[in-house]
């Protein structure tokens, strides 16, 4: 019951934060209570409990992209390839319907079984994923289709064969491509938001977390074994720089949290799917009114504001 | 690791020459094995005179080394990192700050300005690998940014120098976000007709390499410069892999088509001169 107040508090000043042009003591009394509230739920968020978002966000059952695409688009047609070299299994592509409009989909994909774990590389793609992601991507823009990404990678693949296909270069260009997109976009973390390979696919009009997603910048057994020298240390990684989505919120890096079912999206994925459903629509119903103009200004307007910093 | 000594992309490397090899001479070149005088290194551009091994170079020795004499005026130079998640590893994170200020005398591992290459106008965004590994956390993309912003208005060029171990860890998930900060900035450059040059140096890694870095309208890289978006150690721990010998190296990265030039370090002021040429006379 806290978990709930405090999603919906969270989300709605997260909405009400985002309209810092409106002036009036109405509303900042508002965010203020709000704040206050938050305060006292924080206070009992322990590292136990950021602990707990990365196992369940890790979670061998958790749903993967695929299985939201078939629990809530109809029509679905998987786009294969990057017209370039291959077609990477770690990012699945494709068009769908989603309360009888036309959108794309994109996402990363990892493996039930072994052999299927190691088509898709765990969900780590080379650059021909990100290439077919943007080509997908740029393809839907074109037509005017929504854009939806579900992002769900420990990270880009860390190979020979990607840094000599230019990893680096497609995760730049990707990123570069999304902030270009003249059509609503919508990127939610719904596992593991994983470095250079997740934000690829998260530069978006809305970035949404799963409750129990996690998006960081190094794993948290990455992060212990640099500054701890230790990979054992990643419990205390994970409290240090703090993955979890409340904590992304805070820090204005995601717009909203995606309520899971009680003990995680893998106990109950139709449940998981239909919240996911439902946050995805209202989101988008307050985007597409919206001019491609102003959509891209504010869009850019978000990601170039990124960051805390102090002057001497 | 396939050369021992040669690519080591640690972000807690803090001594000024990373590159000496330890328990022999200080001054020995680890390429060629020979010994110099620091003063002979500076002169060189701290390129080794006998192997041509290019050893790393501090921004202001950088910008020194490109911007014509008293041309460079810095630009936000107040600019400090906030800490926002009170991150303490094994020592806060804003002691580990205060440290690499005191010890390199720069507000972070960026320093940037206007500056004239030969008599073109141009940003130059230089990053020193000394503070914190050159990673880039706010105030790197912050300054990168601006130094985008600042030429755009006068729709001008930037020319970033980069040495990176990838992004600041201390500052968790905003380090990430400098990534698409710094791609946002760049494609606003781009559309207000402005150019970006993008010189890669020893090392450029992670989430630098994987954002503005690789956005330059022309990519030059030094001789021997590691650029990978995941580092050796990573790649061979992750995979299994055995590494080529010229793994990530700029020579490798040529061959594949990611940089349009290797330029050695004292032809790279009049390569530089030639290209703002080339750009300005377009518009």
């Amino acid at each position: 019951m806290t978990q709930d107040a405090e999603l919906g508090l969270r989300d709605r000043l997260a909405r009400l934060s985002g309209v810092k042009l409106l002036r009036g003591t109405r509303l900042s009394t508002e965010i203020e209570r709000l704040e206050r509230q938050l305060e006292r739920l924080r206070e009992d968020k322990t590292d136990e409990e950021i602990w707990r978002s990365v196992e369940l966000a890790r979670h061998q059952d958790r749903p993967y992209t695929l299985d939201y695409v078939e629990r809530i688009l109809e029509d679905w047609f998987e786009l294969h390839g990057d017209r370039g070299r291959f077609d990477d299994g770690a990012i699945v592509a494709g068009l769908g319907s989603l309360d009888g409009h036309t959108i794309a989909v994109v996402g990363h994909q990892s493996g039930r079984d072994a052999k299927e774990r190691t088509h898709r590389t765990w969900g780590m793609a080379y650059p021909e994923g990100y290439r077919k992601a943007t080509r997908v991507m740029e393809l839907a823009a074109r037509h005017g289709f929504p854009i939806v990404t579900l992002v769900d990678t420990q990270g880009a693949y860390p190979g020979v064969a990607a840094e000599q296909h230019g990893q680096a270069g497609a995760i730049a260009r990707s990123q570069a491509s999304m902030l270009r997109l003249a059509v609503p976009t919508i990127a939610v973390v719904i596992g593991q938001g994983g470095s250079g390979g997740a934000v690829a696919l998260a530069v978006a009009d809305r970035v949404l977390m799963q409750e129990h997603a996690i998006y960081s910048v190094i794993t948290p057994e990455g992060c212990a074994l640099i500054l701890w020298r230790d990979a054992a240390q990643a419990k205390r990684a994970a409290a240090a720089f703090k993955p979890d989505a409340p904590h992304c919120l805070e820090l204005g890096v995601i717009d909203g949290i995606v309520p899971e079912p009680e003990g995680g999206a893998h106990t109950d994925p139709d449940k998981a799917a239909s919240l996911l459903h439902e946050a995805i629509s209202a989101h988008l119903e307050e985007l597409v009114g919206l001019a491609p103009d102003e959509l891209l200004r504010t869009r850019r307007a978000k990601f170039r504001g990124m960051g805390v910093l102090a002057a001497v | 690791m396939s050369a021992p000594g040669r690519i080591d992309v640690s972000i807690e490397h803090k001594r000024s020459t990373p590159d000496a090899p330890a328990g022999k001479h200080p001054n020995t070149c680890p390429s060629c094995g020979s010994h110099y005088r620091d003063e002979e290194l500076v002169e060189h551009l701290r390129v080794c005179p006998h192997c041509g091994r290019h050893f790393a170079v501090g921004a202001w020795e950088r910008i020194a080394q490109l911007a014509d004499a008293d041309s460079f005026v810095e630009s936000h130079a107040d600019l400090r990192s906030a800490d926002p998640l009170e991150f303490f590893d094994l020592r806060p994170y804003r002691e580990r700050l205060a440290e690499a200020e005191s010890e390199t005398g720069l507000g972070d591992a960026i320093v940037t300005g206007q500056a004239q290459i030969d008599g073109h106008s141009c940003q130059l965004a230089v990053m020193d690998f000394s503070f914190m590994g050159g990673s880039m956390g706010s105030v790197v993309g912050e300054k990168l940014a601006r130094a985008c912003e600042d030429a755009a208005a006068n729709g001008g060029a930037v020319v970033s120098v980069s040495a990176s171990g990838g992004a600041r860890m201390q500052e968790g998930i905003l380090s990430l976000m400098q990534m698409p900060k710094t791609v946002c900035a760049v494609d606003e450059l781009h559309e207000a007709g402005g150019v970006l040059l993008s010189v890669l140096t020893h090392p450029t890694t992670g989430g630098v390499l994987a954002s503005f870095a690789s956005l330059g309208d022309v990519i030059l890289a030094e001789p021997g410069a590691l650029m990978s978006f995941a580092g050796p150690r990573v790649v061979a721990q992750t995979t299994r892999e055995k590494l080529p010998e010229d793994f990530g190296l700029a020579e490798s990265n040529l061959r594949f088509g990611h940089v349009d030039a290797i330029v050695k370090r004292p032809e790279l002021r009049a390569t530089l001169s030639r290209l703002l040429r080339l750009f300005e006379s377009e518009s």
